[in-house]
């Protein structure tokens, strides 16, 4: 507000590049009992090829939602009631269910917050993980268990032939995290959007598996839409965020913009309630 | 990895199950274990008490009940199989769409099957008797049927449950349909509850196979089954104990084995029970 606003440049867009999602004014509606309310309103935002992009905000503020929405994937009593979705050139709200079935896990995959529930308990975690090519691509089962002992490589489990025969309650949860972005790999997707997918976990393994994730967007060029109220996280792994309120985006920017200059004064909210060691908390008001 | 086998965990599991083998063995094998013929008549032996010949005694037409008990648990055991499985597959099926569809769907069926709850189990199984006619086959039906009910409901709950499990939506979210979510997903998780009570209604099926018999609708004499021999060892209880003793006992000793592997298989399956 005082201090001019540093030039804030988007370092993923270059010009003729298409985005590999690209939300224009998305409005969601949950019904109670019959009547429709918006949760979601007019929520634009872009994930450019290659960039990782972190929506954060706090619990109940619709990131979640706007990100399911983009693989039509919302709860029951939810619907999309306006906006325009697209992933790269495809128009996702035109397409039917038999057309979202073959672009969901392919095309874009989810990574799921708890990864111990996400994971099926009667079933080893490479036939698993190897879930996505037996579905999209068929091939005999051998063929899949190899893929998916290499995806575990990949993901740095150690000893993947031993993994792909183990259940998952033998992993531990960093391993099913790594194991869940293994499958959300396995079919090399345009996006994958990571919802909270280090919540669960402690402090070393997450910088693990954000560093795993910042690994495949490197060599890959995967486009990651990352959803956190962490903003530790985000200031360590995105590279443009977007803050989101109340069903609606407050602020967008780059994380050091963001960081720095705070516009919003939700945004600067959610900074000061990060506690930090250069500001030891103490009560407020005091001196 | 796999930790050593806990005999403490499946010990009743283990009991009910040597009951239950015996008692197969002597099915599967009857024309081979019975020391006579369970039809052969023999009039100059009737009513017999024990004997080193007959080792359980005579019935009413000088048949070696002994025999006949073995015999009966052919379709003692046949009838329990088939109905139990006949509720087992149909309860899932319609339990599992029920809950996976919901709405209007889970409402018909549900309602279809409070319908059939609501007629005592017995009086269910005569009246679809006597519809369908008096047969082996038609008893494994009509006990099949009276099952259907209870098995979707456990199957309409436990899938009510599995369904709010995140490995569900991510399975939906990598692209599966609904058949594959059903099969790979749902099915493997909502096993183990719908196996205990398959060996629950495994020995409620023997008693109702029993009772069908006994009231004449089960297989037709001189078929011996355990039933028809209660029912005509009982004009001859004064005479002959061992007469009704026999069957009766068949029967308490395989609803027994039955219910050790339920009741056992309940616990050793339940996560939550640690020793």
């Amino acid at each position: 507000m005082t201090a001019p606003a540093p030039p804030d440049r988007r370092s993923h867009d270059r010009p003729g590049v298409l985005p590999t999602l690209d939300i224009a004014d998305l409005t969601i509606e949950f019904s109670r009992r019959r009547v429709w309310t918006p949760v979601v309103r007019g929520v634009s935002l872009r994930v450019m090829p290659g960039e990782i992009v972190g929506i954060i905000g706090e619990s109940g503020s619709g990131k979640t939602l706007s990100s399911l929405a983009a693989l039509r994937l919302l709860p029951r009593q939810a619907r999309i009631a306006g906006g325009r979705i697209r992933l790269k050139d495809i128009d996702i709200l035109a397409q039917t269910e038999t057309g979202m079935r073959k672009l969901r896990g392919d095309r874009m995959a989810l990574i799921p917050q708890d990864a111990m529930q996400a994971l099926n308990p009667t079933m080893r975690v490479g036939l698993q993980v190897g879930e996505p090519i037996s579905l999209h691509k068929g091939g005999p089962l051998k063929a899949t268990l190899r893929a998916a002992a290499r995806l575990l490589e990949t993901v740095h489990i150690r000893g993947p032939d031993r993994g792909i025969r183990a259940f998952p309650h033998e992993f531990s949860g960093g391993m099913q995290q790594r194991a869940m972005i293994a499958m959300g790999l396995a079919l090399a997707p345009d996006l994958l959007i990571a919802d909270e997918p280090t919540t669960a976990l402690d402090v070393t393994v997450q910088a693990q598996v954000l560093r795993l994730l910042r690994e495949i967007r490197d060599e890959k060029g995967t486009s990651v839409l990352f959803i956190t109220h962490d903003l530790g996280v985000v200031a360590e792994l995105c590279d443009w965020v977007y803050v989101m309120k109340d069903g609606e985006i407050v602020e967008e920017g780059s994380v050091r913009r963001i960081f720095a200059d705070p516009r919003q004064p939700y945004t600067r909210m959610l900074l000061a309630a990060t506690p930090s060691i250069h500001a030891p908390l103490r009560p407020r008001g005091a001196a | 990895m796999t930790a050593a086998f806990d005999f403490h965990r499946w010990r009743l599991v283990i009991l009910g199950g040597v009951i239950i083998g015996c008692i197969l063995i002597a099915a599967i094998f009857a024309p081979w274990i019975a020391p006579w013929s369970p039809y052969d008549l023999d009039y100059t032996a009737m009513l017999q008490g024990p004997s080193a010949a007959h080792w359980l005694g005579t019935d009413e037409l000088g048949r070696d009940t002994l025999s006949r008990v073995i015999h009966g648990a052919r379709i003692s055991m046949q009838v329990a199989f088939i109905a139990a499985g006949v509720g087992l597959v149909c309860g899932t099926v319609i339990g599992v769409t029920a809950a996976y569809f919901g709405g209007i769907v889970d409402l018909v069926l549900m309602r279809l099957m409070e319908l059939l709850f609501s007629f005592p189990a017995i009086l269910l199984a005569v009246v679809l008797m006597a519809s369908l006619g008096t047969s082996v086959v038609n008893a494994m039906i009509a006990i099949g049927i009276v099952f259907i009910p209870g098995f979707s409901r456990l199957a309409r709950a436990a899938t009510e449950v599995v369904l709010r499990e995140q490995y569900v939506e991510s399975a939906r979210a990598l692209g599966m349909g609904h058949l594959r979510i059903l099969f790979r997903e749902i099915m493997p998780n909502i096993l183990a509850p719908l196996l205990v009570e398959a060996a629950v209604a495994f020995s409620y099926a023997i008693l109702l196979e029993s009772a069908l018999s006994f009231l004449g609708l089960g297989a037709q004499p001189p078929e011996p089954t355990w039933g028809n021999m209660l029912n005509t060892g009982r004009g001859f209880m004064a005479q002959s104990a061992m007469l009704s003793l026999a069957p009766g006992m068949a029967i308490f000793l395989t609803v027994l084995g039955f219910n050790f592997i339920g009741d056992g298989l309940r616990d050793a399956l339940d996560p939550h029970m640690k020793d």
